[in-house]
């Protein structure tokens, strides 16, 4: 038996039939075709498949896409538009912050929803926000420096003007 | 993993959900954030044949302060008690405690009442729940926190039965919630919150027991004047924890005994 | 238009921008129309005789195409599972392996059945619905226990549990030993470990029927080996099978070998005429994808007391699982690497591989070297502490310092300067000052060690002479390709295949460098066996580089020879008048006089090309190596031990690496982090733990398997040498795997070195809370 859900992905939004049991991360990747968000375990660790939804992250692995009734949700691939980077994927890429890949939407998601509610954050806080995400190429190195990079240039862009500039 | 395939419905008031859980039949479950039922279908080592969906009741959503006491709605976020100012304001421990479960993305979905009717060993809240003397507020009945945990993932709760709120003493002292784990996201290995009240030092454990305990020799102790080394000795007092892959008994009971001391140290 | 140096800059990768955007192409983003869902019904038992298998509820639910057995794979699928026929020349016993099991399964997942459906939903719900009547059979676990005359039998009709027993020889040990003023014993644990990579395995295959072709997409670090055996096993030509590797979600060895996967989902594909696709999930990525590891040594050592070291006697004993990997044998390469940077007289090691019912362990990042280099640098810091010696003045009185050094078992280092790592490693950590604190700190009652690890490693393979043994004689060479296209931009195809190391980058810096043309002008094209050069021998042992790079450079200087001739030709002047720079060819002392490479590549499509000379601009070259490369470092680990709980602390770690000439530092760095926060996390997290009485796995997830979070890998302190391999045209060494062949003895010296005032020398990995507290209990009654 499958049943209504209506929420909106990327901006767009969607109205389709899902049976219950379809997970969130699912529905995105089979049913919206947003491929980028991934599934790395089945215990809700890794964090491959962060989200967020109505700005705040999730793990769309343990989610049921029925509970998103209502929802607007963002993927990697709606955090800039077509063609354009977001500050933290130029930063992911400008500090190597990223080996094979697979980790880093769910890594980049979860940066986003940190750098959202706290601007400036410290390393240790970076490490707290971005405690629910598993990587193992980059030793995490890297993705701290790109991080902080973000934030920084995110600072910037959204800083007043400065005085004789 | 996919989970099994199950009924689902969304239940719009408390009254509404029991009713939902009753035509489900005994095996319905309730699912709020689902941050530790999910996982558990996904293994299929849980495959309840329908789901009673309560993240749209309004009514189990709230904060609030009532005859000095702290009423904390089942469907409040883990990441909603780490920033509430009621909560940091009247009972600081929670919002900490809270901050230390899970990481960001569990901590948006999963709530109090979850945790609560989950009875996982190594939760958090049920700890702060019992030594603190919380009382679980239902749809039927208020269950004194010491009666409700039973035993590992067991509570005083029916099938139909959903938890609607938790009923705190306020508690505004010094405090601390120590969390022994390998890494910052894990379950506890084991952990140990103290809270100054006025009738003295609560100490509660986590993950030495099926349950969360409460340290009463602990408590006694200081009660009688002893200092906080010589009191977390008795932290161990009618423990008998579990082995596992991360930790034998021995090593629970020996933290157990080490968190009580520095949690003490720490919150004074 | 200029052409700037792009060997040796920090060129961002080419690779990044479909990848954080969501845009990557992994295996489980590909899905044809058709498309059927094949899900594993696995053993739970450890080693059991299997009854009897109902399918027929699964069958019967509406949307199952198929629920196949062992017997049906039986026509589809030719001959065994393949096994290195000699890397270790006394093979015992070889257990055959097919892919599904028949009448006995002797691992926790080994696959019994499929289910093949037109949903995943539906092929997981299948899959609950196939019934096995088992009868178990007693569970080999302990390999030393599998040793013992009376042991069970991990196959119930084997000789016994002996997949080998070898000695290698390298010297006269009895000599060396009766010198001997101090001698040390050791016995060191290398624990088992789950590679996980975060992206598990997939395998989806689309069998043409009526031409007879097959086509497989696969996460792999190895796209021709696994052509070359699933064509054979099926029963293909090799030209009518492609394998298709795009993007690979990390690797580590993991997806180097075959698995049954591998093989039963292109022949159920070929059994239903339908594209057909699996994809792992991490419960059975922990349980059933190879394991690295896995052994337990017995050594000892003799030295003179001034810390000259004499001699090395070593026994190695390898869990190799329930059956053979097919790369498994190379774990072995401890032994011969167990002598590390120093001159011994004789080193002596044995190893014994031994059949467990456990999933196979086959090569995990750096694959039989971190093995050596812990036990080495362990082995030196116990005879250092036994002598009361610094253990940095030890290891400088024994370092090999001229070059080629030749090892006790005739293996020869290209290039090294250890004292220059080690001098620069202990410059940047403030070795003084850290001995200063660490006195000081042992006056309070707190425990601060330090750990030295001066490595090398033997990588880069080749060389075709020396690794025939070990592929079964295809001789591990590289290949490439490089094609100049008619308007001057080049295509290049290389026989590696990048799960992360950035190739696409890198490679196409040495292609244009060597063409002298801007990186935008040069595509680099990997993982495709319908592209490039008839064969690739794939990524792994840190040789992509050293020897897939350099065939690159080989074609990319074959094509600029024959350009340079065209070019001459051209300008009518002789080739040897001409110079080649900034991309073009130039007259001596005629600066006007010259053709850039891409105006030569036109002119190579069109008419008048000298007497003899053949249309187009292209060339296919083999670069088989003269030598391995040899890179090398010095690493050093400040821990601190809480001496209540047990825990473990990292204040600093500096890690000076060579691995010469240097084609890109930003992605060097990169593979060092993650190289030694994997180490780390052998030596303080991951274990992969079953029970000793079934054979149960008790580490099944993520939550249990611990791979650290960004908040227990400290930050990290890098530096490099610079010491160019002789064994190839652009000086260079592998790093992929330097940093976790370095960095598990590091840390592990490092907390060994904490608990020494409590008379404890060896630590265990992984160093958990709970192990280093009961040492201190023991250690402390």
């Amino acid at each position: 038996m499958t049943q209504r859900l209506r929420l909106t992905v990327n901006g767009s939004q969607r109205e389709e039939e899902v049976e219950p049991r379809t997970l969130l991360v699912h529905f995105l990747r089979e049913r919206c075709g947003l491929t980028g968000t991934h599934v790395g375990c089945d215990t809700s660790q890794c964090g491959a498949c962060t989200v967020l939804c109505d700005g705040e992250p999730v793990k769309s692995c343990s989610m049921l896409a029925l509970q998103a009734e209502g929802m607007a949700i963002t993927t990697i691939e709606g955090l800039a538009p077509i063609g354009g980077m977001h500050p933290l994927q130029t930063a992911f890429w400008e500090s190597h912050g990223l080996q094979c890949g697979f980790c880093t939407p769910g890594f980049i998601m979860a940066a986003a929803a940190l750098l959202a509610r706290n601007p400036d954050p410290t390393d240790e806080e970076i490490g707290r926000g971005l405690e629910g995400n598993l990587c193992r190429c980059t030793g995490y190195v890297n993705i701290r420096k790109a991080v902080r990079a973000a934030a920084a240039a995110i600072r910037d862009e959204s800083a007043p003007a400065s005085i004789g500039g | 993993m996919i989970p099994a395939a199950f009924e689902y419905s969304r239940a719009t008031s408390v009254a509404d959900a029991v009713s939902q859980l009753r035509s489900g039949g005994p095996e319905a479950k309730v699912i709020a954030g689902g941050q530790s039922l999910l996982p558990m279908m996904r293994l299929r080592l849980a495959q309840p044949p329908h789901l009673v969906d309560v993240n749209h009741i309004r009514e189990l959503d709230h904060i609030t302060i009532k005859d000095g006491r702290l009423r904390v709605g089942g469907l409040t976020r883990h990441a909603t008690l780490v920033t509430s100012d009621v909560v940091r304001a009247n009972l600081p421990l929670l919002a900490e405690m809270a901050s230390e479960v899970g990481d960001p993305q569990v901590r948006t979905r999963g709530t109090l009442g979850g945790v609560m009717a989950h009875a996982d060993a190594a939760g958090d809240y049920p700890t702060i729940a019992v030594m603190l003397d919380a009382t679980i507020v239902t749809d039927r009945r208020e269950i004194p926190a010491r009666d409700f945990f039973q035993h590992l993932f067991t509570t005083a709760l029916e099938p139909d039965e959903l938890v609607c709120e938790v009923v705190f003493p306020l508690a505004t002292g010094p405090h601390r919630y120590l969390k022994f784990r390998r890494r910052l996201f894990d379950w506890a290995i084991v952990a140990v919150g103290v809270q100054l009240t006025d009738s003295g030092w609560r100490v509660g454990i986590t993950h030495a027991a099926p349950t969360a305990t409460r340290a009463h020799s602990v408590e006694e102790a200081l009660r009688s004047g002893a200092d906080f080394h010589e009191a977390a000795r008795r932290a161990a007092d009618g423990l008998h924890p579990s082995s596992d892959v991360h930790a034998s008994s021995e090593y629970r009971l020996h933290l157990a005994e080490v968190l009580t001391r520095r949690a003490l140290e720490q919150a004074a | 238009m200029a052409v700037s140096q792009l060997i040796g800059s920090r060129v961002q990768r080419r690779e990044d921008p479909r990848l954080i955007t969501g845009h990557g192409r992994y295996i489980e983003d590909r899905n044809p129309a058709g498309l059927l869902h094949l899900a594993v019904v696995r053993s739970p038992h450890a080693h059991a005789r299997i009854l009897s298998i109902d399918g027929s509820q699964a069958a019967a639910l509406k949307g199952v195409l198929a629920v196949l057995v062992a017997k049906d794979f039986r026509a589809q699928l030719q001959g065994a599972m393949p096994v290195t026929p000699s890397f270790v020349p006394e093979k015992k016993y070889v257990p055959e392996r097919f892919p599904i099991a028949e009448r006995e399964v002797c691992f926790q997942g080994e696959p019994v059945a499929v289910v093949v459906a037109e949903s995943r939903q539906l092929a997981a719900d299948a899959a609950d619905l196939v019934t096995v009547e088992y009868s178990p059979l007693p569970a080999v676990v302990d390999p030393e226990a599998a040793l013992v005359a009376r042991s069970p039998l991990t196959h119930s009709d084997g000789p016994d549990n002996i997949g080998w027993d070898m000695t290698f020889a390298g010297g006269d040990i009895e000599a060396a030993f009766a010198r001997a003023e101090v001698r040390v014993t050791g016995r060191i644990l290398q624990q088992r470990l789950a590679p996980t990579p975060m992206e598990p395995r997939g395998v989806l295959a689309d069998y043409s029927t009526y031409d007879h072709t097959l086509t497989i997409w696969l996460s792999s670090q190895n796209p021709h080996f696994i052509r070359l055996f699933i064509s054979g096993a099926m029963g293909l030509p090799e030209s009518r099978v492609r394998v298709v590797s795009e993007d690979v979600g990390g690797g580590f060895g993991s997806k180097i070998s075959p698995y049954p996967e591998d093989y039963l989902v292109p022949a159920a594909s070929r059994l239903l005429g339908r594209p057909v696709r699996w994809i792992e999930t991490r419960t059975e990525s922990v349980l059933t994808s190879y394991h690295g590891r896995g052994q337990v040594f017995t050594a000892e050592a003799a030295a003179l007391r001034d810390g000259t070291l004499l001699g090395l006697r070593l026994t190695q004993i390898l869990d190799l699982g329930a059956y053979h990997g097919t790369f498994g044998a190379f774990q072995a390469c401890a032994c011969l690497m167990a002598g590390g940077v120093y001159r011994w007289e004789a080193v002596h090691a044995r190893t014994v591989g031994v059949l467990t019912n456990k999933v196979p362990t086959d090569p995990y990042r750096g694959a039989g070297r971190p093995e050596g280099t812990h036990l080495c640098e362990r082995m030196v810091d116990l005879v250092a502490q036994e002598i009361g010696m610094d253990p940095a003045e030890v290891r400088r009185k024994n370092f090999a310092r001229e070059f080629p050094f030749v090892n006790n078992f005739g293996l020869t280092y290209d290039s090294g300067n250890y004292d220059g790592s080690l001098d620069r490693a202990m410059e940047l950590v403030d070795y003084q000052g850290w001995r200063q604190r660490q006195e000081e700190a042992r006056k309070e009652g707190r425990l601060i060690g330090i750990g030295l690890s001066t490595w090398v490693e033997i990588c880069g393979f080749g060389p075709s002479e020396a690794t025939a043994a070990a592929t079964g004689g295809i001789s591990l060479v590289e290949a490439a390709q490089i094609r100049f296209l008619p308007s001057g931009s080049v295509a290049a195809y290389v026989g590696t295949h990048s799960h992360g190391q950035g190739h696409d980058t890198t490679f196409a810096q040495i292609v244009a460098d060597t063409l002298g043309l801007p990186l935008d002008m040069v595509e680099l094209r990997h993982g495709d066996t319908a592209e490039g050069p008839s064969f690739g021998y794939g990524t792994y042992g840190s040789r992509s580089l050293s020897v897939g790079g350099m065939a690159l450079h080989k074609a990319a200087l074959v094509v600029r020879e024959k350009a340079k001739r065209l070019a001459a030709h051209m300008l009518e002047v002789s080739a040897e008048d001409l110079v080649f720079e900034q991309g073009a060819f130039q007259v001596r002392g005629d600066p006007r006089a010259h053709k850039t490479i891409q105006e030569v590549a036109l002119a190579a499509y069109g008419p008048g090309l000298p007497e003899g000379m053949e249309q187009g601009l292209e060339a296919v070259s083999y670069f088989d190596p003269p030598n391995f490369v040899w890179p090398f470092g010095a690493h050093i680990c400040v821990a601190e031990v809480d001496r209540e709980t047990g825990t473990t602390q990292i204040l600093k770690y500096v890690a000076v690496d060579d691995c010469g000439n240097v084609i890109n530092p930003m992605i060097v760095e990169g593979q060092l982090h993650g190289g030694i926060a994997q180490g780390m996390a052998q030596a303080l997290f991951e274990e992969v733990a079953y029970d000793l009485d079934s054979g149960q796995l008790l580490t099944g997830s993520l939550t249990d398997y611990l791979i650290p979070t960004m908040n227990e890998i400290p930050e990290l302190t890098l530096d490099r040498t610079v010491t160019p391999s002789p064994t190839n045209p652009l000086g260079v060494k592998g790093i992929g795997e330097a940093g976790t062949i370095a960095s598990s003895a590091a840390v592990i010296n490092a907390i060994s070195d904490a608990l020494s005032p409590l008379g404890i020398h060896h630590v265990d990995m992984p160093a958990s809370p709970a192990r280093i507290w009961k040492m201190i209990q023991e250690a402390e009654s």
